[in-house]
C-alpha cells in the first residue's frame, strides 16, 4: 500500500532534508535544515490536493508528445572541438578531464 | 515604452538599404548606456561584436544581397541559451565565466536571419524563479516601475524589450517564464507547442516542459522572430518532424471571425479583480469581432500547478546534476571526488535551485515515488484530457497571465510557495505541451501592464495569433 501524499507532508522532517541533501551533494547548516524544512513542508502540502484524486486507472504522462526513437545514418560526423572543450573545464590534463582522486590515495 | 521601432520595420528598412545596420545598433546602445543602471536587464552587452555583425549586416546590402527577415535588428538572448565562445551563466555562480563550445540552434537560425545578437539577460538561476531576484548577479527591475520585478525567469529579456534596449528577445518557458514577465512588463511573450523550437543548446530546467520562444513589442514581431527560430532540427529528439509550413507572420490580418473562444473558468476568476476586469474586456472585444466567446471548465487545471512543482522539481533534480566541477564551471577543490562535487555544488547554486533539486530528489525517492512524482504524472495525463474535450468545442481559450500585475522587489523572496503560485494560470499548458502566448491588454488599478493569455491546441499557433493581433489592435 503507497503511502499517500497527505501522509507524507506531514511527515516531512528534518531527517529527510538531510537525507535528500546528502543524496543531492549539497551541504545544509543547521539553520538551511530549520529553513527548507519548513518551506519544502509547505509545498508539499500543497501538493496533498492530488492525494484526493483517484487515478488508480490513469496512465502516467512523462512527456507531452509521443516520442519515436530518432536514428541517423552511422556516418562520422565532427564533434565538439576538444581544445575548446577543455578549456572551459576547470582543470584537465593530457587531453582529459581532471579530478581529484576517486579511490583515495596511492591509486 | 521608449523608442525601439518594431523588429519588422528596422528589418524592412536596412534590406531596402533605408536605414543602416549600424545606426540602429547605435540607437539602440545609447538607450542602454542611458537606462541599463536602472534596470540590470544585461548580464552582458556585446557592444563590439554587436557591430561587427551590424557592419557585416551593411556591407551584404551594398553589396545587393538580402541579409534576411531579421536584417539589423538586434536582439536579446537570455543567458541560458548557449552561444559560442560568450559567456552564458543561467543567472548561476557555478556557471560564472563559462564559454559555451557551440551556438545553440535558435542562434544559428538568428544570425541566418541577419540578427545582431545585443547581449546576454539577466534571468532567475537555472530559469527557476518568477521575478528574476533568483539571479545570483542582482536582480532585475520593472522599466514601468524600478521598484518592481519584471516577472522571471525571462525577467532580463522582458525589461529589456519593454525599456527599448531591443525590439526583440528570446526567453525559455518551463512553467510561465516567457509569459509571465512579458504580462508584468507589457510586451507580447510567446510559448511555442513544445518541440516547435529547438532546445538544442537552451541549458535544461525540466526537460518535458521546457521550450524557447520569442518576447517583443508587437503581435508581428513575436510571429517573425518564431517564424525564424521554429521548425525541426535533427539536433534535438524531440523537435517536431513536420511543423506547419505556413509562416505566422502570414496569419495575423484575417481576424476572429467564427472563431471559438473559451475562457478558462479555473484559471480566470481567482486572479486580481482588475486583472480578471481585462480578461472580461478582452472577451468583449473578440465577440464585437465576430468570435464567439463562452466560459469553459478545465477541471484538471486546478492540479496542474501542485504536479508542476513535482514534476519539474523532479526533472531538474536528475538535469542539474551535470554540475559537479568536472567540465565546466566553478569547482571547490576537495580532498577527493565526492567532496569536491559537494562543496562546488553548495557554492555554486543559490537557495531556490537548492530547493527544488532536494524537492526533486525527494519526490523521485524509494517509497515516495508513486505517491508524489507518479500522482503528478497522472495529473498529468488527466490535463491533456480536459484541454482536448476544450478544444473539442473552442478553437483557442483565454485567461489571465499573471493573477496580479507586477509586485514589489522582496514582496515574495521569503515565500517560496507564494512566488510559485504566479505561475497558476501559465503551468497548464507546458504540463500539456500546448502553445500560449501573453498579449498587453491594458493596466491594472495600480497603472501597471495587464495581461491576457490566449492558449491553443498543439501546433495551433495560428489562431492563436490570430486573436493576438486583435486583440493587439483593439487596444
Amino acid at each position: 500500500m503507497p503511502p499517500t501524499i497527505a501522509g507524507m507532508a506531514e511527515r516531512l522532517t528534518r531527517h529527510d532534508v538531510l537525507k535528500v541533501a546528502r543524496l543531492a551533494h549539497l551541504h545544509v547548516t543547521e539553520e538551511e535544515v530549520d529553513r527548507f524544512t519548513g518551506q519544502l513542508s509547505a509545498v508539499l502540502e500543497h501538493a496533498a490536493d492530488l492525494a484526493a484524486l483517484d487515478l488508480g486507472d490513469v496512465p502516467p504522462t512523462s512527456r507531452p508528445v509521443p516520442l519515436v526513437n530518432v536514428l541517423r545514418d552511422d556516418v562520422v560526423r565532427p564533434g565538439l572541438e576538444r581544445d575548446e572543450v577543455l578549456a572551459a573545464a576547470p582543470a584537465a590534463e593530457d587531453g582529459r578531464f581532471r579530478v581529484p582522486p576517486i579511490l583515495g590515495e596511492g591509486l | 515604452m521608449t523608442g525601439s521601432a518594431a523588429a519588422t520595420d528596422v528589418a524592412a528598412d536596412v534590406r531596402a538599404g533605408r536605414r543602416r545596420a549600424v545606426d540602429v545598433l547605435e540607437g539602440h546602445l545609447a538607450g542602454i548606456e542611458a537606462r541599463e543602471p536602472d534596470i540590470h536587464a544585461f548580464n552582458l552587452v556585446l557592444a563590439e561584436s554587436a557591430r561587427a555583425e551590424a557592419e557585416a549586416i551593411d556591407a551584404r546590402v551594398a553589396g545587393g544581397e538580402d541579409p534576411g527577415p531579421l536584417a539589423g535588428v538586434p536582439v536579446v538572448l537570455k543567458d541560458n541559451i548557449c552561444t559560442r565562445g560568450v559567456p552564458t551563466t543561467c543567472g548561476s555562480r557555478i556557471l560564472e565565466g563559462w564559454r559555451p563550445p557551440y551556438d545553440a540552434t535558435v542562434v544559428t537560425r538568428l544570425r541566418v536571419a541577419g540578427a545582431v545578437l545585443l547581449g546576454k539577460t539577466n534571468c532567475d538561476e537555472f530559469a527557476m524563479g518568477s521575478s528574476t531576484e533568483n539571479s545570483a548577479f542582482g536582480p532585475t527591475r520593472n522599466p514601468h516601475d524600478p521598484t518592481r520585478v519584471p516577472g522571471g525567469s525571462s525577467g532580463g529579456s522582458a525589461a529589456a524589450v519593454a525599456a527599448g534596449f531591443a525590439p526583440a528577445g528570446l526567453g525559455s518557458d518551463t512553467g510561465g517564464s516567457i509569459r509571465q514577465p512579458a504580462s508584468l512588463c507589457g510586451v507580447v511573450g510567446v510559448k511555442p507547442t513544445y518541440g516547435r523550437v529547438s532546445r538544442y543548446g537552451l541549458v535544461a530546467y525540466a526537460s518535458s516542459l521546457d521550450q524557447i520562444g520569442p518576447l517583443a513589442t508587437t503581435v508581428a514581431d513575436a510571429a517573425l522572430v518564431l517564424d525564424v527560430i521554429g521548425g525541426h532540427d535533427p539536433a534535438d529528439s524531440t523537435s517536431i518532424p513536420d511543423p506547419p509550413a505556413e509562416p505566422l507572420s502570414s496569419v495575423l490580418g484575417r481576424g476572429v471571425e467564427g472563431l471559438r473562444v473559451g475562457v478558462v473558468h479555473e484559471l480566470t476568476w481567482d486572479a486580481n479583480p482588475d486583472v480578471v476586469a481585462r480578461v472580461v474586456a478582452a472577451s468583449a472585444a473578440l465577440e464585437s469581432a465576430g468570435a464567439k466567446v463562452e466560459e469553459v471548465a478545465v477541471p484538471a487545471a486546478s492540479y496542474a500547478l501542485s504536479a508542476y512543482y513535482l514534476i519539474a522539481p523532479a526533472e531538474a533534480s536528475s538535469n542539474l546534476a551535470r554540475y559537479d566541477g568536472v567540465r565546466y564551471g566553478l569547482r571547490v577543490d576537495g580532498p577527493d571526488v565526492d567532496a569536491m562535487f559537494s562543496a562546488t555544488r553548495t557554492a555554486g547554486f543559490g537557495a531556490e535551485v537548492k530547493r527544488r533539486i532536494m524537492l526533486g530528489t525527494y519526490a523521485l525517492s524509494a517509497g515516495y515515488y508513486d505517491a508524489y512524482y507518479g500522482q503528478a504524472q497522472r495529473v498529468r495525463t488527466l490535463l491533456i484530457r480536459d484541454f482536448e474535450a476544450a478544444f473539442d468545442r473552442f478553437d483557442v481559450l483565454l485567461s489571465p497571465t499573471s493573477p496580479t500585475t507586477a509586485f514589489p522587489l522582496g514582496a515574495k523572496a521569503d515565500d517560496p510557495l507564494a512566488m510559485y503560485l504566479m505561475d497558476v494560470a501559465t503551468i497548464p499548458a507546458n504540463m500539456a505541451g500546448i502553445p500560449a502566448m501573453s498579449v498587453p491588454y491594458g493596466r491594472g488599478d495600480d497603472g501597471l501592464p495587464v495581461g491576457v493569455q490566449i492558449l491553443a491546441p498543439a501546433l495551433g499557433e495560428a489562431a492563436m495569433f490570430r486573436v493576438a493581433a486583435v486583440l493587439e489592435a483593439s487596444r
